[in-house]
């Protein structure tokens, strides 16, 4: 007797983590614990000015009397913040050029794809001169290894620097804006955050400038049981535009890590901010074990009129996720986007969405959300919609998807709309879909296999947000999600 | 030379019997036609024939080309040139019909090991079926299926068919839901396709289709086993005397 096994759609998406492995090199690491002391040490390690130890200090004190927020549709076992490091970089001082970065650490981004040297473009796009470069800020661990064409960009005046140098070299534009988009006490991570923020990145855009090229900042934790706690800060003064991306990954380890990250935006009038995000933080094994919490706090404020901010984020990884980019539309005819691919498999819990409050006269939002989830994944999409009194004639379109791929995961959607004015238009559109074995018979009588099949039906299934990424980041999303949906046939 | 050959198929469907020992044999240039009650098991053996999983062989043996696929996945026995089309087609929202079809004949180029066809090339094939079939060429831009009418869907299998040009195409019910006129378009389209070199096997219940493409056998299932086979003629006295004649003998 034979029976075929042709694989389910369950079957299809066992996930298989390329970025899993660990770089061996030696590190400086603050011991586990927190305290007032250990915030007073990382500030001291970076020789950081008194305003900024004193506004950790004050961060940490207000954490101290904050819980964390248990509204997220996710479940995990308490975490002990006094077993986790709180700093850790490679020894030695920061190397002034690629020539005096660590070997071991420059073929860590080799094995990632992330090019260091300037020349390059990001892997698994063809060397094509078309592609305008892309200009990278490598954070490994607590801190920023290189970034690069900072003289290019220097040339049309635009700061791109890890945070920490930010702090030394524009100490009067970081003291105005840093916290001014996400207060200190905003919530129990952000507070985290600013209590312990380690590095990451400074982008200043002057005004009336188009960034010449795109920015990103990657982001690796290496090292055990250590959190990352990068703090972003992007500033486009009047008139500018920046396209600005974050990749992350982290080895495959069985212990859970903590990600708590603060991303603050200041759009001008008449500026863009495009921030786009692939994220692909380790998800943890097929039982759940290990992978990273990524709890993190993104906000932008369109502080003047028609400024404009879109957020694009494609989530593959992590074994929570808790993020909502938002934005705050506080000037006349300002603009807010959301376009989101968020996929969880195995164990994985999403809890993903936007907030955009509209303070100004005729602002717009648009919320794009698409969430699949496979295995026994849970992905919750949680979007809030705020109309102000004085935000008058404004307008918001929502649309959220979801797609199913096999019977034992679930997906949610929490939608919710606060409305001050009678004259806002307010539009909301959800579906969700299930991958059928039927339609992958369907694929594979017509010669197609069921693991292209599948990443054709999630390919398809995500083109609207697909499409608001930069070309690079969109050929790599579109491999991530291949390479997470890829698996055990059989 | 036997392009397809059936022989003694059993097959079961969640433990339930369903196909008791079908024997079948069809040869390059044929057409052939099966007929039978509902439930006598004709998509059941379409389905066992492209490998569909849940449908257990339990015991016989399928043969392409002469060579055994019995074991081979759905995929494998497309690339050797197994077509099924469906009686029921699924949607796939998303999935844009170029994207799909471009997606299957590369695969079918793959597994014969020759390089992707250019885009220019086959958006010229493409267009030039599609006016064949008469069908609106903004179907091509649509998701695979996606609120096609019961009609544009099956006219879509045998684009999906000319597409892909098999040696054997399953054409399971392509007939059912077409209006008088969708059916001699659909009815041109496979005779356009007909060729000493590919075989054809009409499942069907109607004898409105045979009269446009005549077939060379017909054949009877009842409960699972193939009763009576015999020519042309055969489907003209089921459509006079239905089948209870058959089960009597
Ligand atoms: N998944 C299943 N589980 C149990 N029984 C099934 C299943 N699929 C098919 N059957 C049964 O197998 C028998 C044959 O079904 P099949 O679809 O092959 O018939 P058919 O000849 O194609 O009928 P029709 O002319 O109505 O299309 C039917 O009795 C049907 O109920
Ligand atoms: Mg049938």
């Amino acid at each position: 007797m034979s029976s075929k096994s042709n694989p389910t759609a369950q079957e299809l998406v066992q996930n298989e983590y390329r970025a899993g492995f660990v770089t061996d090199i030696e590190s400086d690491t603050i011991p586990p614990g927190l305290s007032e002391s250990v915030v007073r040490q990382i500030s001291n390690i970076k020789a950081e000015p008194e305003w900024l130890t004193e506004w950790r200090v004050d961060a940490y004190n207000r954490w101290c009397s904050m819980h964390e927020p248990r509204w997220a549709h996710v479940k995990f076992p308490p975490i002990d913040y006094q077993a986790i490091s709180y700093f850790s970089a490679p020894k030695g001082d920061k190397p002034k050029s690629l020539d005096e970065v660590d070997p071991e650490l420059l073929r860590t981004y080799e094995k990632l794809g992330i090019p260091l040297h300037e020349q390059k473009v990001l892997a698994g796009v063809e060397e094509d001169p078309s592609i305008a470069p892309v200009a990278v800020d490598a954070v490994f661990d607590s801190v920023s290894i290189t970034t690069t064409f900072r003289e290019t960009l220097k040339e049309h005046g635009v700061v791109f620097c890890s945070f920490s140098e930010a702090v030394q070299s524009h100490p009067d534009l970081v003291r105005k804006y840093l916290g001014s988009v996400v207060p200190k006490s905003d919530n129990f991570y952000a507070a985290l955050n600013s209590a312990v923020f380690s590095d990451g990145t400074f982008v200043y855009v002057p005004e009336g400038v188009r960034c010449p090229m795109e920015l990103l900042t990657y982001f690796r934790i290496n090292a055990q049981n250590t959190g990352q706690f990068e703090r972003t800060l992007i500033i486009a003064d009047k008139g500018s535009y920046v396209s600005y991306l974050e990749g992350c990954t982290a080895p495959m380890r069985d212990e859970n890590q903590l990600h708590a990250a603060v991303v603050e935006l200041v759009a001008l009038d008449d500026a863009h901010i495009k921030y786009s995000t692939v994220q692909n933080w380790y998800p943890g094994d097929e039982n759940g074990a290990g992978g990273i919490y990524n709890f993190v706090t993104k906000r932008g404020t369109c502080r003047g009129r028609r400024s404009h901010i879109s957020w694009t984020q494609v989530e593959t990884g992590s074994a929570i996720t808790w993020k909502y980019p938002s934005v705050i539309l506080r000037g006349d005819e300002s603009k807010g986007e959301f376009y989101s691919v968020a996929l969880t498999n195995n164990r994985q819990q999403a809890d993903t969405g936007t907030k955009m409050t509209h303070i100004g006269k005729n602002t717009t939002s648009t919320i794009v959300s698409k969430g699949i989830s496979a295995g026994q994944s849970s992905n919750a999409y949680r979007g809030l919609v705020r109309m102000n009194p004085g935000a008058r004639e404004s307008r918001n379109h929502t649309q959220c998807d979801s797609l199913l791929i096999g019977s034992k995961c679930a997906a949610h959607t929490f939608p919710y709309i606060e409305s001050r004015r009678k004259d806002a238009i307010v539009e909301h559109e959800a579906t969700t879909t299930k991958v059928s074995d039927d339609q992958l018979f369907l694929c594979q009588q017509r010669g197609i296999s069921p693991e292209k099949a599948v990443s054709m039906i999630v390919n398809g299934f995500c083109r609207e947000v697909f499409r608001e990424l930069p070309m690079e980041f969109a050929v790599e999303a579109s491999k991530l999600l291949e390479v997470s949906l890829e698996g055990a046939v059989g | 030379m036997s392009l397809l050959e059936v022989s003694n198929l059993f097959v079961s469907v969640d433990n339930r019997d369903i196909l008791k020992g079908v024997d079948l044999e069809v040869n390059a240039g044929e057409v052939h036609a099966i007929m039978g009650p509902n439930g006598s098991g004709k998509s059941t053996l379409a389905n066992a024939l492209a490998g569909r999983q849940g449908y257990s062989i339990e015991s016989g043996c399928i043969r392409l080309d002469s060579v055994d696929v019995t074991s081979l996945e759905p995929e494998e026995r497309s690339h050797r040139g197994l077509f099924m089309a469906f009686q029921y087609p699924v949607e796939i929202p998303g999935v844009t019909n170029i994207e799909f079809l471009k997606t299957a004949v590369e695969s079918h180029r793959a597994a014969h090991g020759c390089n992707e066809i250019s885009a220019v090339e086959f958006m010229r094939n493409l267009r030039s079926l599609t006016a064949r079939l008469e069908l609106n060429p903004d179907f091509l831009k649509r998701g695979v299926n996606e609120s096609f009418s019961g009609g544009e869907k099956k006219r879509n299998e045998i684009l999906q068919m000319l597409c892909l040009h098999p040696r054997i195409a399953l054409l399971d019910e392509t007939d059912s839901g077409l209006d008088i006129d969708a059916l001699q378009v659909v009815a041109r389209g496979i005779n356009e396709f007909r060729s000493p070199a590919n075989a054809i096997v009409l499942v069907t219940h109607y004898q409105r289709l045979l009269n446009y493409i005549a077939p060379d056998y017909v054949h009877v299932m009842m409960d699972g086993r193939v009763i009576k086979s015999g020519d042309a003629s055969l489907a003209l006295a089921l459509e006079e005397r239905g089948y209870g004649w058959l089960e009597e003998s």
